[in-house]
């Protein structure tokens, strides 16, 4: 027996900001999940599992934090899942939610994710020194900045794409309401003079720290069809493929976990053509470089030639591509929550949900995520209509 | 096989709690000297207050003050307190259910003995000195026939809406046999690897394993201090736990032979001086310093030789 057909419901999240401090972190997932449980009107009893997805222990100081929101999330009674996969598990409880509606253990699922950073401090996290080695590692920016150069070392990328990336992220969060940064008057050059954090990555070239959640509702075929005529966004595919942090010859600019995750995601999907056959991508960007280093990955552009896509304005909304409407991670990072914020978002595309951000007759949506050193990849492809039936 | 070094990893990080509405009363309450529960869909009434009905999944509203004694529903003897605990000599930690509420709170015991202590037990709060809207305001229990003590007169507080956590984590940290020989070597200035006998690739550090191949890396090979840096960054941004000031170059240096590169430092030249391929060497801090440790290298600095050609390190990036 094949897997049976899943749809996203509905979804929900929250206004993504610095400090959520008039809430716990039960209220802040609540938030999301009353939204998507509204989206999808459904109540506690349509509810069969509850699956919740959060980056490391360290970045909140909560070691199981699913015992203690068990409450919150309407776990209590039912089976409950805890998903990690670092930066990725946003993506990857999008996943595990959907793979057991398709395997037909459940009819409706409860997908959470979130992360309330203002209560930590991800950077000292991500910047522990054990003893014995040499004390440079400084955050995410730091692991990954020398990777970014060596793209564009490599691609001969011209310098002013990735302040590009930044301009079009900020911009598009403008349109978003929920997104943290809104800056609809950032300009090239406002990018190109901002601070030098991790040379050379930019300030404003970074993600935020945010505080924020998300929540999404993923159906059974029977549930979704009897929505109609309320859109709900199929899941055609879904794909995670993983691989160590460090080997020799690893491609730290490519990773191949990304590329066999993203074949395997076209071929599941029947999708032959991805830049020409998808509407919208949702792509886990929190340095802006990663938009042509992962449109790579994702087979949207050939190796070295992402970064064209980019400079000829083809991700802008209105583009051939367009990539992170939302803004994406460069405008709103509650890092557990943002892997499932893309698949949210790649849903509401094709739901004709997206207000303002909405890409215009979207119809088929990627939602990306990756995380830990590269080494995490998750990624969904939804569509308007069912796989294979024509839109 | 001689011993794996280790070595303690402390950390540790004061984490700041949002309360919300629920949490931030009952916080109040205990700045203020009082225990708020809040009752539940089916009546029943919950200390420390559920945020969350766990019958029906709906936020509670219905905050119920309870009494300041209650029942041990049972408990377990610490002989020994470690740090952070509620008191620093021998205690139980107890289930303590209060009068008034259905389920039971984990606190301290100050019993003196575990001879003292039994289930069914009546114990009351003993309040500390000064409160500040934290659990650590009821010090601990004590069993009703202990001495009570002159009670503060309850006055009312500021709302609480955050309270700081303190995490602090000791670790110790061991190596692999195979690291701990790398970095016994470095004690001696050498700078040692491993060589896989299917791939032919040599790890420095040693793994033990090729993480390739899956297979053990027995064939150790001896390193120059000498190498390339294939990427970088220019670390400008300071943090919390920092331990070299920044501005810094931060470079995976391919160590010539090895198939693998490692973060280090590179000094000895201005940081915009630094290029991918740029050839550097290291700088070892004076022998009397070292130990089993990668910072017996100080840095690396350009050796002066011309830049490594591109396609000599394009595949480990």
């Amino acid at each position: 027996m094949g897997k049976q057909l899943a749809a996203v419901l509905g979804t929900g999240q929250t206004h993504h900001t610095t400090k959520r401090l008039d809430v716990s972190m039960a209220g802040l997932c609540r938030e999301a999940i009353d939204r998507a449980m509204a989206d999808a009107d459904v109540d506690w009893a349509d509810i069969d599992a509850v699956v919740l997805g959060k980056a490391p222990d360290l970045f909140e100081g909560v070691m199981m934090p699913e015992l203690f929101l068990a409450d919150a999330i309407g776990a209590t009674g039912k089976p409950l899942l805890r998903v990690h996969t670092a930066g990725s598990v946003g993506g990857s409880t999008g996943v595990v939610a959907a793979s057991l509606v398709q395997g037909g253990v459940h009819r409706r699922v409860l997908a959470v994710a979130f992360e309330k950073q203002s209560e930590s401090n991800a950077m000292w996290a991500l910047s522990i020194h054990p003893p014995f080695v040499m004390p440079v590692h400084a955050g995410a920016g730091g692991y990954f900045a020398p990777h970014v150069r060596s793209y564009i070392r490599r691609s001969g990328a011209p310098e002013h794409v990735g302040a590009m990336v930044a301009v079009k992220d900020r911009r598009n969060g403008a349109r978003n309401p929920y997104a943290h940064l809104r800056q609809p008057d950032i300009t090239l050059e406002s990018v190109q003079a901002s601070t030098m954090l991790w040379d050379p990555i930019r300030y404003d070239e970074t993600c935020p720290s945010s505080d924020g959640a998300c929540a999404v509702v993923i159906g059974d075929e029977a549930t979704a069809d009897a929505m109609a005529p309320r859109p709900v966004a199929w899941i055609h595919a879904t794909a995670m493929r993983t691989e160590p942090t460090m080997f020799a010859g690893r491609d730290q600019v490519n990773p191949q976990a990304g590329q066999e995750a993203a074949a395997a995601l076209w071929r599941q999907a029947g999708v032959t053509n991805p830049l020409e056959q998808v509407d919208a991508a949702e792509i886990y960007v929190p340095f802006s470089w990663f938009e042509p280093m992962w449109l790579e990955n994702l087979g949207f552009a050939p190796e070295g030639q992402g970064w064209k896509l980019t400079e000829a304005g083809e991700t802008e909304i209105g583009g051939r591509l367009p990539v992170n409407p939302s803004g994406g991670v460069l405008c709103s990072n509650p890092i557990g929550a943002s892997g499932l914020l893309r698949f949210a978002e790649a849903a509401m595309q094709v739901m004709d949900r997206a207000g303002e951000h909405q890409v215009a007759g979207a119809r088929t949506a990627l939602g990306h995520a990756y995380g830990g050193g590269s080494q995490f990849f998750a990624m969904w492809l939804v569509g308007a209509a069912k796989q294979g039936v024509p839109s | 096989m001689t011993r794996p070094l280790s070595a303690p990893l402390d950390i540790g990080f004061d984490y700041t709690r949002s309360l919300g509405p629920t949490l931030g009363r009952f916080m109040t309450a205990l700045a203020e000297r009082r225990i708020e529960g809040m009752r539940g869909s089916d009546g029943r009434v919950f200390v420390p207050p559920a945020e969350y009905d766990p019958v029906t999944a709906e936020p509670l509203t219905e905050p119920v003050e309870v009494g300041q004694e209650g029942t041990v529903l049972t408990w377990s003897w610490i002989a020994e307190p470690l740090e952070g605990q509620p008191l620093d000599r021998p205690f139980a930690w107890a289930l303590v259910r209060l009068d008034g509420a259905d389920t039971a709170m984990l606190h301290a015991v100050d019993a003196g003995s575990p001879e003292a202590m039994r289930t069914g037990m009546r114990v009351r709060v003993r309040w500390a000195e000064e409160t500040a809207g934290h659990i650590r305001d009821i010090a601990c229990f004590e069993p009703l026939d202990a001495p009570e003590r002159p009670r503060p007169e309850p006055a009312p507080a500021e709302p609480v809406t955050m309270v700081t956590t303190p995490v602090h984590l000791h670790y110790q940290h061991s190596a692999s046999a195979e690291e701990s020989r790398f970095l016994r070597a470095l004690t001696e200035g050498r700078v040692v690897g491993q060589r896989c006998p299917v791939c032919g690739k040599v790890y420095v550090p040693p793994r033990g394993a090729c993480p390739t191949d899956g297979v053990p890396t027995t064939d150790e090979v001896e390193l120059p201090d000498r190498g390339t840096v294939t990427t970088f960054c220019i670390v400008n941004v300071p943090y919390l736990g920092q331990r070299i000031p920044t501005p810094y170059v931060a470079a995976y240096i391919l160590l010539d032979g090895a198939d693998i590169a490692f973060q280090h430092l590179v000094l000895g030249c201005d940081a915009k001086e630094v290029r991918m391929g740029m050839r550097v060497e290291a700088v070892w801090k004076p022998r009397e310093q070292w130990g089993p440790t990668l910072e017996n290298i100080d840095h690396f600095r350009p050796t002066g030789e011309p830049d490594a050609p591109y396609e000599s390190y394009a595949q480990h990036l």
